[in-house]
């Protein structure tokens, strides 16, 4: 085995080793009641986040395209869930929970998928700020469509309404414009969103070790050197968009059924910065470190509830030390000599190169 | 070079007279490279004027001239990287009107960067491996689901890319990041990475820039030894005369545009104009 391929390995082993422990854990201490209720009622948010950062991950760290409208495709995912779940139960009286969720996740991720081929077909002729303000002005669609959407199931079958409520008398609503999906089951549960988190690191670290991922990431380290090379840019990167738009639309599904609604507001702008964010601080092209950003800034501003008013002030000062220390070579340097004796634990004597830099 | 310029829709009418530089080919043989009446134009400035080449199968040629003579536009418009304004480029006797850069390099066409572009946060093989994209192929699913297909073409994938980064014996450094690589490794793997896509047809520009002359003969000799190896023909831009003088059996000299000269070294080193457009004119009656 060559050495990169080892390295790979390793990483990926523990990031797979990682998540599997966290996820055992957990289960253990909601066994035990020894969890606390604020950080229980999390799991599946979490979960849904670091799907959200990984997917992100693929679009901008390995296709290297700053998309700013991911939150649009995870209300995408979590109205279509809301719908077919509520669907199924109105048609088909399905009761299996755990079914019902898998269905509506699926559905999810495909509807959000085919909204992914749609926008990425004229978006992805774009480059760098364009591509952004495009993906940007796409979320704010996507929100300002399902405010004026109405669905309600009438004896078990679906009936769509748009702009105004034109719905039958006897109707269940699913989908009630401005308020959102109303009265919906809450089914999501921790087990479905890891078992949604490995797929997904599966998906995505298999995908980027493949040949279509060098291929994804040829596109992001040079354009023309891809070209020349006879790979075809707008293909790789509308593999990577759409990948990442169908398991967005997946933790949209498992979000959105977590909960008893689902309003328009809660995928604004701010989401997709904030999803971006996790991407940014976990670092481009790395995967473990969305799931640890994803899930340390989502507990975060629960645990600094104590601090009432000064919570986002902290929240925005921690963020930007984080930044600070894991991005400024001088840091990064300390941090490497703080941790050299744990590193050549594990590497033996491996021979660090000193200074050099980029040589370029 | 007295052609008036021709609108596209003529060119294939007229009959052009065979530019081969190397006069004794065979002229019944479809040459690799042929272009007829190429021409671009920047906003009036015409960079590339009536170029009219061709080289045929396996023949190393030169393309040279002084700085800014429009050599890497002319190597812009053989990948399609510019949509000439007038004439056609053939490889292998198909037009390339109309063509992406991808569907350019499918037809046979390989180059090298004179600013390296590398991927540069891929290790070595990787980079190779990317040339290899349309040689051995296997879908995303096969990829993503690591179906037998995957594990099987990884691995041709693999031998094939460190048989061709042994070309310049660079198996060992396989693993590096290529960014980190030295100038001199950075632009051989470039040829390699060229290499790697099959072509018929390898456009070198300046690929012994910032080699010491040492890297520089070597190189030389590699450049000969990949064309009698992959049987393929090689169009390169150099400064170094050494170089283009010691390997090219044809030299085609641009300046301001425009061909000024074509044929053998001893052609090119005897030809007023080409020296006229290095050194200068002789002032009249000087010192």
């Amino acid at each position: 085995m060559t050495k990169a391929k080892r390295k790979r390995l390793i990483y990926n082993l523990i990031t797979f080793g990682l998540v599997i422990a966290a996820f055992l854990i957990l289960q253990n201490m909601i066994a035990t009641k020894s969890i606390s209720r604020s950080l229980k009622g999390q799991l599946v948010p979490i979960c849904s986040w670091i799907v959200m950062a990984v997917s992100l991950n693929l679009v901008i760290g390995f296709s290297g395209e700053l998309s700013l409208g991911h939150a649009g495709f995870m209300s995408i995912g979590a109205y279509t869930g809301a719908i077919v779940s509520g669907w199924l139960l109105a048609a088909f009286d399905m009761q299996d929970t755990t079914l019902r969720l898998v269905l509506a996740i699926v559905a999810g991720g495909i509807l959000a998928g085919i909204f992914g081929v749609l926008i990425g077909i004229p978006v992805l002729r774009l480059r760098g700020d364009y591509l952004a303000i495009v993906t940007l002005a796409f979320g704010e669609i996507i929100r300002n469509l399902v405010n004026v959407l109405y669905v309600g199931t009438v004896d078990g079958k679906l009936q769509f309404s748009f702009l105004n409520k034109n719905l039958p008398e006897n109707v269940t609503m699913l989908v009630d414009g401005a308020k959102g999906a109303v009265k919906i089951k809450p089914i999501s549960t921790f087990t479905v969103g890891f078992v949604l988190i490995i797929i997904t690191l599966i998906v995505v670290l298999n995908l980027v070790n493949s040949r279509a991922g060098r291929a994804i990431q040829a596109t992001r380290d040079n354009r023309i050197a891809a070209e020349s090379m006879g790979v075809s840019v707008t293909r790789y990167k509308m593999m990577a968009f759409v990948t990442a738009a169908v398991l967005a639309g997946m933790a949209g599904a498992l979000y959105g059924l977590n909960s008893s609604t689902v309003v328009p507001t809660q995928f604004t702008f701010n989401q997709s910065i904030n999803v971006l964010v996790f991407v940014v601080l976990g670092g481009l092209g790395n995967v473990l470190g969305s799931i640890i950003s994803a899930t340390f800034l989502t507990v975060l501003p629960e645990v600094l509830r104590e601090f009432a008013d000064y919570r986002m002030l902290v929240y925005a000062v921690v963020l930007i030390l984080v930044m600070i220390f894991t991005n400024n070579p001088t840091t990064r340097a300390i941090a490497n000599r703080l941790f050299a004796p744990i590193k050549n634990l594990f590497h033996g004597k491996h021979k660090e190169s000193v200074g050099g830099g980029d040589a370029k | 070079m007295t052609e008036v310029k021709r609108h596209r829709s003529d060119t294939k009418m007229v009959p052009v007279p065979s530019h081969s530089i190397v006069p004794e080919r065979d002229v019944n043989e479809i040459p690799v490279l042929e272009t007829r009446h190429l021409g671009i134009e920047f906003g009036g400035l015409k960079a590339v004027d009536d170029f009219n080449l061709t080289i045929g199968k396996t023949e190393i040629a030169g393309l040279i001239g002084p700085n800014g003579a429009g050599k890497t536009t002319v190597f812009n418009l053989l990948t399609k990287v510019y949509e000439p304004t007038s004439g056609a480029v053939l490889i292998d006797g198909k037009d390339l009107h109309g063509m992406s850069i991808v569907q350019a390099s499918r037809l046979g066409i390989a180059r090298t960067f004179q600013n390296i572009r590398l991927f540069d946060k891929m290790t070595v093989e990787e980079n190779v491996r990317i040339g290899l994209h349309n040689q051995i192929k296997y879908d995303m699913f096969s990829g993503i689901l690591r179906l037998p297909r995957y594990w099987k073409q990884e691995k041709r994938q693999h031998e094939r890319a460190m048989e061709l980064l042994d070309i310049f014996g660079m198996q060992d450094l396989a693993d590096e990041v290529s960014g980190s690589l030295p100038y001199g490794a950075q632009r051989r793997l470039e040829i390699v990475r060229a290499l790697a896509t099959d072509p018929k047809l390898l456009l070198l520009d300046e690929p012994a820039a910032g080699m010491n002359p040492h890297e520089t003969e070597e190189l030389m000799e590699n450049i000969a030894k990949i064309r009698d190896q992959f049987q393929i023909a090689i169009l390169l831009i150099e400064h170094d005369m050494s170089l283009v003088m010691g390997v090219c059996e044809g030299i085609c000299v641009l300046n301001f545009g425009k061909i000024i000269a074509k044929g053998t070294a001893d052609e090119i080193q005897a030809n007023p104009d080409v020296i006229e457009a290095y050194l200068g004119k002789r002032r009249e009656g000087g010192k």
